[in-house]
């Protein structure tokens, strides 16, 4: 009897030749190396901005608050801080009986352990009692070279399953800072994704009067050969790619949809509609059960039936290494975008 | 099946020297990096060289031979740690050290079963090992084989719940045939454990889940071996843990110094200066 199972492939790898080397990117998931502005802790320090006026916020961290920025609030704000140490399931748990207790709790942790080990104290006593707890992720998608250990790919799928769940994919700093409040407001549980650190800050650049609307997916770019849909960082890069698509004479629009659930149906089929378009919506998530099949049903079901393609990542445990190489090999860089896009038109 | 009368390959190589060697292939491999969790692998490498040059059984040139105690690194993280013990003993190719991290590496930051000879288990999502040894512990038994499942974990890992149904399910099924090892090095990614989530008292603990539990000076070898012989030798049917007090950075003064923290931060022209002061200690 041997356990053979799982695909065991450790014969030895191609060895890269020393000077093409790329060292992973560990737990960095600040995005800022590409030559935009940036904001420093949007989360943390919107989140203190917001307390000082809220007594009943408070914040929760399962040994992760300095990396989901949460530590800024607990500097700021020591007395309403609680470390509950490597325990992700009484970190929900617990945000529940505070939520219950008249609070409103900000629960940090990374996106795969609240949504993989967290998810039935998420699902029972979080959501089901509809409580206004806010789970805020670090790491979302493709964000770490540490493997499958570290890599979110399947949390929207996730939680788009559970009833109740109000689910945010900010793009950038701005979405950060803004929506930090907007949760505050929305009296329900909430799952969002988090960038830290060194964000960058790319929506005001094309918008100056951008501001995040819960529920709203809103016109970043016009464009008329492709209308893209897109949530999370990826809206940064297909604005990227939008401009290098332009050079080639491919005019992109790209529809920022922040919001996973509930989704904007409408702006989306409105936009669906303004026909001759190619469709295409690109998430830093597996292409199953994401924001591509949100969007895919709800035209379909509407009847509006453009050309549509899906840019995410594969339904495969990813591998482990430099983040921009994950990122090309998987089609989710501003290269793997632009060639997609011009193999489709 | 039962070869565990067979001790580790046979060496005249001193623990001290392998302890020594463990830590100075995890400083070369964080110079290749320019980071890793260095202050992890220097304060385990006693623990790591007397498992697979003192207790444990098993083949080099077979990692999955059937008869081998099984070590299963539940903290992801440490992987460089364990690298340079399967390195030093000659699990992996040394040569590969140089690949540590990088594309294409069999070695990544994060242990990954499928990347490495002698990984046995993708850790990483932490408070996962106890329960697989269990399930490993059990297999065995059904096997009727006499190895032994060895599982590394972090006191961070303590906090975990699953580490606690896995030590009430071990101690249940009888599972003599695990063993535990703690690194008690009293950080976390936020800060100390013990002002975070206090496991403590931890040896009371796990005896009141019914294991024999012993706490040892991780970085003092001889109480290492003595702590490896005691929990081989118990004879009732009680899983066994050893709680390890290790001391972070542990060989290279000037780090163990500085402000630890859960990543030690260690600059470009450290890591040579780091090979260095290792050098001046060198065992025989
Ligand atoms: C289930 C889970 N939660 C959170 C993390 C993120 N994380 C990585 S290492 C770490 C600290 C864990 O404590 P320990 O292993 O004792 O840390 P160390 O001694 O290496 O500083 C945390 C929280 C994780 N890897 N897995
Ligand atoms: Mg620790």
């Amino acid at each position: 009897m041997t356990h053979n199972s799982h695909a065991r492939r450790y014969e030895p790898r191609k060895v890269t030749p020393k000077e093409d080397r790329v060292a992973t990117s560990a737990m960095i998931a600040s995005l800022a190396a590409e030559g935009y502005d940036t904001e420093a802790a949007p989360f943390g320090n919107a989140l203190v901005e917001l307390a000082k006026t809220r007594p009943e916020i408070v914040g929760l961290s399962a040994d992760l608050a300095k990396y989901t920025d949460l530590h800024i609030f607990a500097n700021a704000m020591p007395d309403r801080f609680y470390q509950m140490g490597m325990a992700e399931q009484v970190l929900v748990s617990a945000a529940a009986g505070l939520a219950r207790e008249g609070f409103i709790p900000f629960a940090t942790t990374y996106a795969v352990f609240a949504s993989r080990r967290a998810y039935d104290f998420i699902a029972m006593a979080i959501a089901e009692e509809n409580l206004p707890v806010k789970i805020v992720c670090a790491l979302p998608g493709l964000t770490t070279g540490y493997g499958p250990s570290h890599q979110a790919t399947e949390d929207l799928a996730i939680f788009r399953g559970l009833p109740n769940m109000t689910i945010i994919d900010p793009c950038d700093a701005v979405d950060i800072r803004q929506m930090v409040p907007v949760l505050a407001d929305h009296n329900g549980p909430v799952y969002s994704r988090l960038l830290r650190g060194k964000v960058p800050a790319v929506l005001n650049r094309y918008k100056p009067d951008y501001q995040f609307t819960l529920g709203k997916a809103q016109m970043i770019r016009e464009g008329r050969d492709v209308l893209m849909i897109t949530s999370g960082f990826m809206t940064m890069r297909a604005l990227d790619a939008a401009e290098r698509l332009a050079k080639d004479g491919v005019d992109v629009a790209v529809l920022h949809n922040p919001t996973i659930k509930p989704l904007d149906r409408e702006t989306i089929l409105a936009e669906a509609r303004l026909g001759g378009r190619l469709v295409v919506t690109a998430e830093n998530h597996t292409v199953v059960g994401g924001l591509g099949e949100a969007v895919a049903t709800t035209l379909l079901t509407n009847g509006v039936t453009p050309t549509f393609r899906m840019i995410g990542l594969p339904d495969e445990f990813l591998e482990a290494g430099a983040l921009p190489t994950l990122h090309d090999m998987y089609g989710i860089s501003v290269d793997g975008i632009v060639r997609q896009i011009k193999g489709w038109v | 099946m039962n070869e565990q009368s067979h001790p580790a390959p046979a060496s005249n190589v001193s623990l001290e020297r392998r302890a020594w060697n463990i830590r100075r292939k995890a400083l070369l491999m964080g110079e290749v990096q320019g980071q890793g969790y260095i202050g992890q692998a220097l304060g385990i490498a006693d623990v790591l060289a007397a498992s697979y040059f003192h207790a444990m059984t098993h083949r080099p040139a077979d990692p999955e031979w059937e008869g081998r105690d099984r070590f299963l690194l539940s903290i992801g993280h440490y992987a460089i740690a364990l690298y340079a013990v399967l390195m030093e003993a000659g699990i992996l190719p040394e040569e590969e050290l140089e690949t540590y991290g990088m594309d294409d590496s069999r070695m990544p930051m994060s242990g990954m079963a499928s990347y490495t000879p002698g990984m046995e288990i993708t850790g990483g999502s932490l408070g996962h090992g106890l329960g697989i040894a269990v399930g490993m512990a059990m297999g065995l038994k059904r096997k009727n084989s006499d190895a032994f499942v060895y599982n590394l974990m972090s006191d961070g890992e303590l906090g975990e719940g699953s580490t606690w149904e896995a030590a009430m399910s071990a101690s249940h099924h009888k599972l003599n045939n695990l063993i535990c090892l703690v690194d008690f090095n009293d950080q976390q990614a936020d800060g100390k454990s013990t002002e975070m989530l206090s496991a403590e008292p931890v040896v009371p603990k796990f005896e009141a889940f019914g294991w024999h539990a012993q706490r040892v000076n991780g970085n003092d070898l001889a109480a290492v071996v003595a702590a490896f012989d005691a929990a081989r030798a118990v004879t009732d049917d009680r899983p066994r843990v050893i709680v390890f007090d290790t001391t972070m950075c542990k060989g290279v003064p000037f780090l163990e110094q500085r402000d630890i923290t859960h990543f030690v931060r260690v600059e470009a022209d450290e890591w040579s200066k780091a090979l260095a002061v290792l050098e001046e200690g060198k065992p025989a």
